[in-house]
């Protein structure tokens, strides 16, 4: 609606009516003000500072952000999160996506299945990490004994520096991959019947009703489900933390993880800000990205 | 705990105790003496400070647990009412840290782990000095006998200038769990020195039946007090006199490579990862022929309902390394908070909780190990006192060759942390010198900034 041509006859009381309704507004800035601005413009102004809690600060400048770009914990940390994020949302979706092709098709006892495959999204985070600790005990764990009895070789799972990441993404896998699962079934369930059925008078096989039709029909649903499972997969710390606590050594060591460390077991809060500083710098970068993919990859407008 | 009355250097604890509780003029008696001198002018009174009330900061534990459940008592002995908050340990060292620095802590009296939090404290002078209140015949309870606390323990309540800080309570040495069927059937002693341990896990290792000759903490920072236990053994320490890291000499290296060898050669696969409860696990199925760690698992192991080598565990006192015999030990104390105003009260708890009584009933639930050496005598002639002798007896002998497993820091997380890294490396094959030689030049920095500070 146009304020304009309304306000023609009486502009006085609208605009101060406006000036009320911007009015409304207050108490959610006071709130956005008080939980979002100012935490952050206080981490920004702690990071400038050597402090730990208990001792004095000091003023810095950025001398945390230059001990970060040389601390080799950090740069791997970094690269940790990287990679268990890559891992953590490529393969729930692939996993999602088939399975939710395998749900959207007609079957006795659909509906029942589908419920328990949702299951692993219901429970919580800390139980499931330690159940799966207990899972991977390279001795007397049941993952070893379901490998030797079928004649491989037993894993270290978390206990090897080579493969504590990849085990983590198994459990945020079997915990996460029911989460695409939903959004795709969403996805396919919405889809006009039309373009399939005409592909198939073409003379469209399976395969490439899939590569076709179906995928480029609900990549938007993949994206909005990738968009989640990246928030979910970069900020991930109860898995990693409870299963590994970033070893061994530094191997699963994250940003999260790294951070914590630094906050609340050494006390150093300048460094840990100058951290989420970066941090958040990255996230955002991420942001834009995936922003930018979605943009490309919309197919309404 | 009869030796321990004739070790010279209790005697010196004692009477810098007694300096602290009589004054100059008693020196050289027993505190027992001065308090039972004070009894006799019927001064002290635990009602005396009747209709007060304190605050108390726990750390969720069976030892808390225990405290909490028995506060009653205290009330009813003293008339003081009591609001204790019990949270878990590293949420009650952070609300710690920033009540304590905010200058006016919810809390009067606080329990807390010495290897953590001593420093910290000490160095922001956060404790009250509890000399004046031990000299105040009015104040100390007749039972308060400091020849009956362990040595280990006192070490750690104290300040290197004399000042008694807390209260000790729990104590925690290490020690080695064995396996006495494994070690039988291969006609294996139990190791006298540290190159037997090695020797004996060699020859108990037997990968092909699942057994390790050892097993212990491999996971970072949890790993670190394993080491420590070998490096005192071979005369080694952590900080010398000028603040320096001596965590590099060739008593660090040569007792790393101890840790290296007993962990990559003789330990189960994925050792790396293991925490005391990974642990604890494989040794309670009968899959390890020794596990180092800390005294506090007697009752898992005994219990049937979750070991399968009940009756068959050794427990045994930490062997003589090539220059010392050491127990690396952990322990808890109580303190009072210099910023009370209830200190009066907060005395009086301190004594109570760390009462012949409550240290038998500790024993008794399994929550930990006394301090005091009269709690063992009292909780031996109970019936359901389950812990075997051999048990009771480990814990006497390692808390008298008890010593500080971690060094006295206040950035004691971070040491952890940085050496615990450079272990785990070890057992995945890295040099022992070159990550100590790393770990070290990388803490010192810390280690100054914490101590300058």
């Amino acid at each position: 609606m146009s304020a304009a041509t309304l306000a023609a006859p009486g502009a006085g009381f609208l605009r101060r009516r406006r000036r009320g309704y911007r009015l409304l507004t207050l108490p959610a800035l006071v709130v956005v003000a008080a939980v979002i601005v100012f935490p952050w413009l206080f981490t920004l102004y702690m990071s400038a500072f050597d402090w730990k809690i208990g001792e004095a600060a000091h003023f810095v400048g950025l001398a945390n952000f230059a001990n970060l770009a040389v601390d080799r914990r950090f740069l791997e940390a970094i690269v940790h999160t990287f990679y268990f994020t890559l891992l953590a949302v490529v393969i729930p979706l692939v996993a999602g996506t088939l399975a939710a092709l395998v749900f959207h098709r007609q079957f006795r006892g659909r509906g029942v299945l589908r419920a328990v495959f949702t299951m692993p999204m219901m429970a919580t985070p800390v139980a499931v990490a330690l159940v799966w600790t207990m899972m991977f005990h390279p001795q007397q764990g049941v993952l070893n004994y379901l490998l030797t009895s079928v004649g491989l070789p037993p894993s270290q799972w978390v206990y090897s520096p080579t493969w504590v990441i990849p085990s983590l993404v198994m459990v945020e896998a079997w915990h996460w991959t029911p989460l695409v699962m939903l959004i795709v079934l969403g996805g396919l369930a919405s889809l006009p019947t039309e373009p399939f059925e005409s592909a198939r008078i073409d003379g469209a096989g399976e395969w490439q009703l899939f590569t076709y039709v179906t995928l480029p029909l609900i990549a938007p649903f993949l994206m909005m489900a990738a968009v989640i499972r990246t928030i979910d997969a970069v900020k991930a710390f109860d898995t990693i933390f409870v299963i590994s606590q970033g070893g061994p050594g530094t191997a699963s060591e994250t940003i999260n993880i790294y951070l914590y460390l630094q906050a609340f077991a050494f006390y150093n809060m300048g460094k840990a800000s100058a951290m989420v500083v970066v941090f958040f710098a990255i996230i955002v970068a991420l942001a834009l990205l995936l922003l930018h993919v979605r943009q490309r990859l919309k197919w309404t407008g | 705990m009869t030796d321990r009355k004739r070790d010279p250097s209790l005697d010196k604890t004692r009477r810098r105790l007694v300096q602290a509780g009589a004054g100059a003029a008693a020196l050289g008696a027993l505190p027992g003496t001065a308090i039972v001198a004070a009894h006799a002018q019927g001064a002290f009174d635990w009602k005396r400070f009747k209709g007060q009330k304190l605050e108390v900061l726990l750390t969720k534990s069976p030892r808390g647990d225990l405290l909490t459940k028995y506060q009653k008592e205290f009330e009813e002995l003293t008339g003081i009412e009591v609001g204790s908050e019990m949270i878990p340990e590293q949420q009650q060292r952070q609300k710690a840290v920033i009540e304590f620095n905010s200058g006016n802590p919810s809390f009067d009296v606080i329990n807390f782990s010495y290897h953590v939090q001593k420093r910290q404290f000490a160095k922001n002078n956060w404790l009250n000095d509890l000399r004046t209140y031990i000299k105040d015949p009015s104040l100390a309870a007749p039972d308060l006998h400091f020849d009956d606390f362990a040595k280990g323990g006192l070490n750690y309540a104290m300040e290197p200038d004399g000042r008694v800080m807390s209260l000790p309570f729990n104590l925690d040495p290490w020690i080695i769990y064995w396996n006495k069927e494994i070690f039988a059937a291969k006609g294996v002693a139990y190791p006298t020195s540290f190159a037997e341990i090695v020797n004996a896990a060699a020859k108990l290792n037997d990968p092909g039946k699942g057994i390790s000759g050892f097993v212990g903490r491999g996971l970072k920072n949890a790993n670190v007090p394993v080491w420590t236990s070998f490096l005192l053994g071979y005369g080694g320490g952590f900080i010398d006199a000028n603040g320096k890291l001596i965590t590099d000499t060739p008593e660090a290296i040569e007792s790393a490579k101890m840790y290296q060898t007993l962990m990559s050669k003789y330990a189960p696969s994925g050792v790396a990862g293991f925490n005391w409860n990974e642990s604890q696990t494989l040794f309670l199925q009968g899959k390890a022929a020794m596990w180092l760690d800390g005294i506090g698992f007697a009752q898992p192991l005994e219990d049937p309902t979750k070991s399968r080598i009940v009756g068959k565990v050794g427990y045994g006192v930490m062997p003589p390394g090539p220059k010392a015999q050491v127990s690396a030990l952990f322990a808890d104390g109580i303190g009072m908070s210099s910023f009370s105003k209830r200190k009066g009260p907060a005395w009086l708890y301190l004594q109570w909780a760390c009462n012949t009584t409550n240290q038998a009933r500790m024993l008794q639930a399994a929550a930990g190990a006394p301090v005091r050496s009269s709690a063992y005598a009292l909780a031996q002639k109970s019936a359901d006192f389950k812990s075997p002798k051999e048990w009771v007896d480990c814990m006497l002998k390692s808390a008298a060759i008890a010593q500080p497993g971690l060094p006295v820091i206040a950035p004691v997380t971070e040491f952890r942390d940085v050496f615990g890294i450079a272990l785990t490396n070890m057992i995945n094959g890295a040099d022992a010198a070159t990550e100590l030689k790393k770990a070290t030049v990388e803490f010192q920095p810390v280690l100054d900034k914490s101590e300058k500070a």
